[in-house]
């Protein structure tokens, strides 16, 4: 088991985060060499900062995962989450960056200029960030459990400690190093394994028949963890050790007629080589982080794209610990550099996971089996190379993942303190931001140790749906619609972000699991978006008389580009 | 039937214990009346609550909007049809009846306005239905210098109203003084601002030109580099508009103040600067840090003739940046410093630190005044919590001189 290698770079991973947290900057200057222009971060710097905060476990392990068991039509996921930015390029991007807002409640006060609409934004920030960091801290556990076989609480815990420890000491104020970091070693632990992995296939003469209807490659061994229901295409001869169909078996060759059956929990089934491989008929306790649109229990997957696009698309600009980076940029042009930056550079990512994810179809379809789908791109270099290189490969895979949680954690730790930090807690200074830390990831923290079985699955997709509701009518109007007044904010946020959470909650809580109601209940973007515009729009042209004052200024300066700044007297050459 | 019986029965109970809920309900209200005390007291309060919401419109000063959000509330106080406030050319607003009269109320105010005194003037009016026939007119008075009128029409003579009229106008008064107060309070802040960059040239542009005549033979190059700083700082420092610049600027602006008087002390003095990225875009008031880089200089140079040390960070803090600027040398009695940030320090000890303080707490709150640690020989360590976003403060960028 590659366990050991990969608890080494785990461990090397967290270390490292710390380390260039702490000394990024420790590197001091004297006043000679000194010169603060040339310091200012630069759009590429920023941009892998803000695409290795934005790249979560979703992204990193979720993906393949869901191609492995859905296919082709899970690659919506990933434009989806590269798209967003086009939007944000185009309509977002440069205006909120010249409103001076650090965080989207501040964006609120300064365009609608009301204490109300900041309070309003400051509890959509809060519930968007906790919703997105449950699933990284659950996803944590998962990993750690594959690859480690610790208990599942123990990897979110640790993920909570080292995030929590780096903002305590300090070591955040370099953060924009530590992302673009975290970014390039995603990239790389995909990268170098994914070419290995492409030469063996390679090798292996390229099969690729089996990824429609997959088979297993070799006799394998199915490890049956939680009770499932399975579809047999064809009769075949397996050996069960463990309870199939209601009968104790203990290692007694058995022939399986075609239809469905059901496995018991820690059930050991083993498939012979080229018998294909059996689907599973309920998608319970499925793929940890996204139930693919056409799997949802096999009802409207037209609907639940479009759900998927539009949440995707329009949520990005919404998510809290996106738009803090773009505050780092000297302008607007800068920070729509940054963003067309940020495309690139997602674009070169989301490249793999798909590739892994065939490759998976392949090579490890018994996974699809076993519900442990997202185990898919970590498994892979074990089964195709083996042996020691395998190991590394996989434990390089293994880190990659784990600076995935982390990058992504913190800067949802660090945005949701901010917002606590401002507009919760009633403490000043840096010791209240450190408390506000502590609360803004202890309280996921708390709920994945008490609700662990809850399936977050959707998280990251309704915390996109609730962005894409809530914030996205109230930055593209308040950009673009000078008419917005803060009642009308106020109005459309809270009925189309709270109706989106209400969705999300239902969901979660899985009161609906069938149907139409369902459907609507997972996907609500494509209802609850449009439904905040119209309600911003009417109640504000119903308040024509509290258009805030200064609006007009206001828009002025979101829009004008900056001067720019001469850097030298006239004439003057800096040697 | 006896469905249709229990049925009526179970409704009469509902109407018996709304209207118990009711009655008690209402009961409890009459008795919070009482308790707000008598009629005459609760008279006192409603005055006092209506002053309360006039103060703030004026507070703004005397034009014709703040008169009109203020007289509305006024009116209601004396009880008029209608009441008017002019300045001293024009009346500002009307509020009420008889708009019709606007334009003789500067010939009604008139006398008043020359000479200060209130009185009851007649108003001739043929248009059916207007009952102004009188109006009493009071001075508003402001440091013995009269700036308007406030006239309140009526129908009938009445020397109640006139006192009435007398006292309301008292009142606006001295709600105009408090603003001329708020006024002169932001003038004497820039005029400190304005001082502050006065401050700057004397002694500092001597010793730099000194510094740089020094190197004109013997490093030409270096020479030159200075003189450009110098261009450059003081193109700075003697900006004339905008109250906010971007932590970039500013931090550059030091850059080049210590390039030039690391020209005069050369070795002896010996300057860290650690600055994140991150908070470079961030906005503060124009010239805030500097005076105490400057202050720092000289204290260390104070302290330690041979060897300072000053140290600048400027931090991430997240929703702040934290700016600290350290030095080694002498350092200030605590009971001192209390004085010199009181203002009271004299003149020996300028009025940078003062001042910086006094323009964070202005612009951030009291939270975000200047925190120093310092003690004598001990060196002194400047803290200044910077909020990423506050509203209203925003980089004001210099138009772009000729490039």
């Amino acid at each position: 088991m590659s366990g050991s290698y990969a608890l080494v770079a785990v461990a090397v991973v967290s270390a490292a985060t710390v380390l260039i947290g702490a000394l990024g900057l420790r590197v001091s200057r004297t006043t000679s060499d000194f010169y603060v222009a040339s310091r200012m971060v630069n759009p590429r710097l920023n941009g892998a900062a803000i695409s290795g905060e934005y790249l979560s476990a979703a992204s990193f392990l979720g993906i393949a995962g869901l191609v492995l068991t859905q296919g082709r039509e899970v690659l919506w996921y990933p434009v989806g989450y590269t798209a967003g930015y086009l939007v944000m390029l185009l309509f977002v991007a440069a205006p909120l960056r010249r409103s001076g807002a650090y965080t989207l409640p501040d964006f609120a006060e300064a365009r609608l200029e009301s204490r109300q609409v900041r309070r309003v934004a400051s509890a959509f920030a809060l519930g968007i960030g906790w919703l997105y960091l449950l699933p990284q801290l659950q996803g944590a556990g998962l990993t750690l459990q594959t690859v480690t076989g610790a208990p599942r609480w123990v990897g979110g815990v640790l993920v909570a400690v080292v995030v929590t420890a780096n903002v305590m000491a300090g070591g955040m104020r370099s953060i924009t190093f530590v992302q673009a970091f975290q970014y390039w070693l995603k990239l790389t632990a995909l990268l170098v394994p994914l070419i290995f992995l492409l030469l063996a296939w390679h090798a292996d003469g390229s099969p690729t028949g089996q990824v429609q209807h997959p088979v297993f490659q070799k006799t394998t061994v199915v490890q049956v963890d939680q009770a499932v229901r399975i579809r047999v295409p064809d009769p075949v001869q397996v050996t069960v050790d463990g309870t199939l169909d209601g009968q104790a078996y203990e290692q007694v060759p058995l022939a399986l007629t075609a239809g469905v059956h059901t496995v018991a929990g820690h059930t050991d089934l083993t498939f012979p080589a080229h018998a294909q491989v059996p689907s599973r008929v309920d998608g319970a306790a499925g793929s940890p982080w996204g139930r693919p649109p056409s799997a949802d229990h096999g009802s409207h997957p037209l609907y639940a794209v479009y759900g998927l696009i539009l949440a995707t698309f329009l949520g990005a600009m919404g998510l809290p610990h996106v738009v803090v980076r773009f505050y780092t940029s000297p302008n607007g042009r800068a920070a729509r550099r940054t963003t067309l930056v940020v495309l690139g550079l997602l674009g070169v990512f989301y490249l793999m996971p798909p590739i892994y994810g065939a490759l998976a179809r392949v090579y490890a379809p018994d996974l699809a089996l076993t519900g442990n789908t997202d185990a898919a791109v970590l498994v892979l270099p074990e089964r195709l190379l083996g042996g020691t290189g395998g190991a590394l490969l996989g434990a390089l895979l293994a880190g990659g993942a784990f600076a995935a949680f982390l990058a992504t954690s913190s800067g949802l730790a660090v945005s949701l303190a901010g917002v606590l930090h401002q507009d919760v807690l009633p403490s000043v200074g840096i010791k209240g931001f450190q408390r506000a830390t502590v609360l803004a990831v202890a309280a996921p923290t708390v709920f994945t140790l008490v609700a662990s079985d809850l399936p977050v699955a959707d998280a990251v997709g309704l915390a996109f749906a609730v962005a894409a509701s809530s914030f996205c009518p109230m930055l593209v109007l308040g950009i673009w619609w000078r008419r917005l007044t803060p009642p009308g904010a106020i109005a459309g946020a809270v009925t189309g972000g709270g109706a989106a959470l209400v969705a999300a909650g239902l969901t979660m809580a899985d009161w609906f699991p069938v149907g139409w109601p369902h459907a609507l209940l997972a996907w609500p973007a494509v209802w609850s978006v449009p439904l905040g515009f119209l309600v911003m729009i009417t109640v504000s042209l119903a308040t024509p008389g509290s258009v805030p004052p200064r609006t007009d200024a206001t828009l002025a300066r979101l829009h004008l580009p900056e001067p720019t700044r001469p850097t030298r007297s006239p004439g003057g050459v800096r040697r | 039937m006896i469905e249709a019986l229990a049925l009526l029965l179970g409704a009469l109970c509902c109407v018996a214990a709304g209207a118990a809920l009711q009655w008690t309900l209402s009961r409890r209200r009459t008795r919070d009346e009482r308790d707000l005390g008598t009629p005459v007291e609760r008279a006192t309060f409603h005055t006092l609550h209506t002053a309360a919401l006039a103060a703030p419109p004026l507070r703004a000063g005397l034009t014709e909007d703040t008169a009109r959000k203020a007289v509305r509330r006024l009116r209601s106080l004396l009880g008029t049809p209608a009441l008017c406030l002019t300045d001293l050319d024009t009346a500002l607003t009307w509020d009420g009846a008889g708009d019709h009269h606007r334009a003789e109320a500067m010939v009604l105010v008139a006398d008043v306005l020359a000479d200060g005194r209130p009185r009851v003037v007649g108003v001739a009016c043929t248009v059916p239905g207007c009952d102004l026939r009188w109006a009493a007119v009071a001075p508003l008075e402001v440091d013995g210098r009269v700036l308007g009128a406030l006239a309140a029409f009526g129908p009938d003579e009445s020397p109640a109203l006139l006192r009435a009229t007398g006292e309301v106008a008292r009142w606006v008064a001295v709600q105009l003084e408090l603003a001329e107060l708020d006024r002169s309070r932001s003038r004497l802040i820039e005029a400190e601002i304005r001082t502050l960059r006065a401050q700057i040239s004397p002694h500092f542009i001597f010793n730099s030109l000194a510094a740089i005549a020094s190197f004109v033979r013997t490093d030409p190059d270096r020479a030159r580099e200075l003189l450009l700083e110098f261009a450059d700082f003081t193109r700075y420092s003697f900006r004339r508009h905008g109250d906010f610049t971007s932590l970039a600027d500013e931090l550059r602006s030091i850059d080049q103040y210590l390039a030039l008087v690391r020209a005069r002390f050369g070795d002896r003095l010996r300057v860290t600067l650690r600055v994140a990225p991150e908070v470079l875009p961030v906005a503060l008031p124009f010239l805030c840090l500097q005076p105490l880089v400057e202050n720092a200089v000289k204290h260390g140079i104070e302290g330690h003739p041979d060897a300072s040390r000053i140290v600048i960070t400027a931090d991430d803090g997240g929703s702040e940046a934290v700016v600290v600027i350290e030095d080694d040398g002498v350092g200030v009695e605590p009971e001192r410093l209390r004085e010199i940030l009181a203002g009271r320090g004299g003149p020996s000890h300028g009025i940078g630190l003062s001042n910086v303080d006094e323009r964070m707490r202005q612009v951030y709150g009291d939270d975000h005044g200047l925190m120093i640690e310092t003690g004598v020989g001990a060196g002194m360590k400047i803290t200044v919590r910077i909020p990423k976003y506050h509203p209203g403060v925003q980089v004001t960028a210099p138009p772009g001189p000729a490039a």
